[in-house]
């Protein structure tokens, strides 16, 4: 594993960012046991491709008027995948609205993403993981819930963990001071992953903070914060797992800073080429996941042409069934806004959801 | 049966949810030791230890913010928030996360939490410590909103918030917490939530009211009718959701109508009564409905905030005014 840390003489740096994997896919040393286990790299870098897939199909529908809004991931790959693949089915996820790897990884299936961001509450009804919260949209605000959640665990002694993943920007926000803070104190078992893209929408990471890393933001509060390289899919899974058996056994909160790249546009209805160079951009494909991890594959665990396109033609048709799953999927009925706002319809509500679903109730 | 303080039927009714069910916990800022600024959790830490008495931090977002994660994993957290005036930070929790997790959800994830908070004037405390500002917390959707108005009504709605499986936020208008007492017994008997509560019948006017303003609007009913004007005393309780059938049925027979409350006149809760009176009860009414309301002004610090609080005689000339109609 590489500790290198640059410019440690000048800034006095305590952290370094942890990395298994070169950018050109070449190993470090010291690889943990799972790197050698072809089947489960091959499932990993399985998940990141479907990720991607997912995500130009999101893209494509947005653009010809059949998504709403939509949230590229592209490049943040084996932050969401690798965290999510350390993960225990009963530990829980908290993820932000960039985090499709992890939920695909949890088991949300990609006709539930996709109706999620195709505006229906019940994509976010989740067949697989039920207790995973759904994404998070206001920045940061999602992160005491994981103290809570993570509190729940502790007191009924489950050892599962809560694992909360935001961005670069939500580390300016007070949820997330405060949040860490209570995790320090009461020793609750929590992970958070920091997804530095290095972009919140335009404002970039030297402007958010003059902090040295985002991950040493946990020292302040006596949590322990590490720096991984966010495009190493293998070095993620690894630090991620780690902190994730402290939180079920200690009972001790992390704070892991992934350093990653938002290769694409903030949103479907973002321009980055308003605020970012594409010079900047081109230099951080050199250093992408996919590509990496393919890398390794092929060279560690002889990775075949044939795999490739197989493993290509196979995810292919899993997100266009789940295209024209999505597209078949009615919209719910108007009334349906009523169904689920109370555990049962208050009567004083009534006479407002009969209107809506067509009958005479009056005012109310 | 005892006659309790309303901070003690708080307090009998926080520990009989603890004892009964072991998915309750309370937690908030000097809850613990120190049993809450104003006692309502004294001795509960002695009874069911820190772990479910449990301090936070100073940090108000977190406090309500926190609880939506423990709600979210099937516990029950009552959460205090020490003043209205600190409530502030906790509304972006309230509006994006704990109204609505059941619903964007479709019912996966729910949120069975109640946020406690003291409110309202008339104690002569500190500046940001006196406000009223619960007509804002009304315009939330899917959050419940109640308002107990004594001991027993203290006891009886706590309890059902707390066992609700929605998120409940309950304001206690602490210049009713030591005064008056109330027989209340430890039943462990909910009240209904989202019914309001008819405390006293007469033909001429509806007096519509909540919180703290029960107490002048009870004694003016006691003056009017010395004076021979019998009114109805409705205590809403539940703000939100609103039901508003007993207030119709009441406006109904009377024809008049005064809603009376603490808060500002402007974007008060008085004002969704009373155009729920304009378009389901106008064809009853032989008077234009009154509302007796804080004035829009920022609530003065103590040396002016009696003449901020709307009084007794302000109540009173209000009900001569709308008796003056046909």
């Amino acid at each position: 594993m590489d500790r290198t840390v640059p410019g440690a003489a000048k800034t006095g740096r305590t952290h370094a960012i942890l990395r298994f994997l070169r950018p050109d896919g070449t190993a470090i040393g010291g690889l943990p046991g799972f790197a050698s286990d072809r089947k489960e790299m091959a499932a990993l870098y399985r998940l990141m491709v479907l990720t991607r897939s997912f995500d130009e199909q999101a893209i494509a529908l947005q653009r010809t008027g059949r998504l709403g809004t939509y949230a590229s991931s592209l490049g943040q790959e084996a932050v969401a995948v690798g965290a999510a693949a350390a993960m225990r089915p009963d530990d829980i996820l908290l993820p932000t609205f960039r985090e499709h790897g992890a939920q695909i990884a949890r088991g949300v299936t990609l006709t539930e993403l996709f109706l999620f961001w195709g505006g229906d509450e019940r994509g976010s009804d989740f067949a697989g993981p039920r207790e995973d919260f759904p994404v998070n949209i206001p920045v940061a605000s999602h992160i005491p819930h994981a103290v809570g959640a993570a509190l729940a665990f502790k007191m009924r002694k489950e050892r599962r963990a809560a694992l909360c993943i935001f961005g670069d920007g939500a580390t300016s926000k007070g949820d997330f001071y405060e949040a860490l803070n209570v995790a320090g104190v009461w020793q609750v078992p929590c992970v958070f992953v920091i997804s530095n893209n290095q972009w919140a929408i335009s404002v970039p990471r030297a402007v958010q903070t003059r902090s040295d890393t985002l991950a040493i933001k946990g020292i302040a509060v006596g949590i322990q914060g590490v720096q991984v390289d966010g495009n190493d899919a293998v070095a993620v899974r690894e630090v991620v797992g780690e902190a994730l058996e402290k939180a079920r056994h200690d009972h001790e909160p992390s704070l892991i800073e992934a350093v990653t790249y938002r290769l694409g546009d903030h949103t479907t209805v973002d321009d980055a080429s308003r605020y970012r160079d594409d010079a900047e951009v081109g230099k951080h494909w050199k250093e992408e996941p996919i590509a990496r991890l393919r890398a390794f594959l092929t060279a560690e665990h002889g990775w075949s042409k044939d795999e490739e396109e197989d493993l290509l033609t196979e995810i292919r048709e899993q997100v266009e069934a789940a295209v024209e799953a999505y597209l078949a999927t009615d919209a719910q009925e108007p009334a349906a806004m009523f169904d689920h706002l109370h555990a049962s319809l208050p009567p004083a509500l009534a006479g407002q959801r009969a209107e809506l679903a067509g009958k005479d109730g009056g005012d109310g | 049966m005892a006659e309790l303080t309303m901070v003690e039927a708080l307090n009998l009714a926080l520990a009989r949810a603890m004892a009964d069910d072991e998915t309750v916990l309370v937690l908030g800022e000097d809850i613990g030791r120190d049993g809450g600024v104003f006692r309502v959790t004294d001795g509960l830490i002695d009874r069911f230890g820190p772990e479910r008495v449990r301090d936070t931090p100073l940090a108000e977002a977190m406090i309500a913010g926190v609880s939506v994660g423990l709600a979210a994993q099937h516990m029950r957290p009552v959460a205090e928030i020490q003043f209205m005036g600190f409530l502030y930070p906790a509304i972006d929790q309230l509006v994006n996360h704990a109204s609505r997790l059941r619903t964007r959800t479709r019912g996966r994830l729910t949120c069975p939490m109640v946020l406690r908070a003291p409110f309202g004037g008339g104690i002569h405390a500190p500046e940001h410590h006196s406000e009223s500002m619960e007509a804002m917390l009304a315009h939330i959707p899917g959050l419940r909103l109640v308002i107990p108005s004594s001991p027993a009504r203290a006891y009886g709605l706590l309890l059902a918030a707390i066992r609700d499986s929605d998120p409940v936020v309950f304001l206690e208008p602490k210049r009713l917490y030591r005064a008056p007492r109330e027989e209340v017994f430890d039943s462990g008997e909910a009240l209904p939530l989202d019914q309001p509560f008819v405390l006293r019948e007469g033909d001429n006017v509806t007096l519509v009211t909540w919180g703290a303003m029960l107490k002048e609007t009870l004694e003016a009913a006691e003056r009017l009718a010395a004076a021979g004007a019998e009114c109805t005393v409705i205590d809403v309780a539940t703000l939100k959701p609103l039901e508003m059938a007993p207030i119709l049925e009441s406006v109904g027979r009377t024809g008049r109508c005064v809603i009376i409350h603490e808060a500002p006149l402007t974007g008060g809760f008085g004002g969704e009564i009373a155009a729920r009176l304009a378009d389901q009860g106008l064809l009853g009414l032989l008077a234009p409905v009154t509302r007796v309301a804080g004035y829009d002004a920022v609530m003065p610090l103590p040396r002016l905030e009696e003449h901020y609080m709307p009084s007794v005689d302000r109540i009173v000339t209000a009900v001569e005014r709308v008796m003056s109609f046909g």
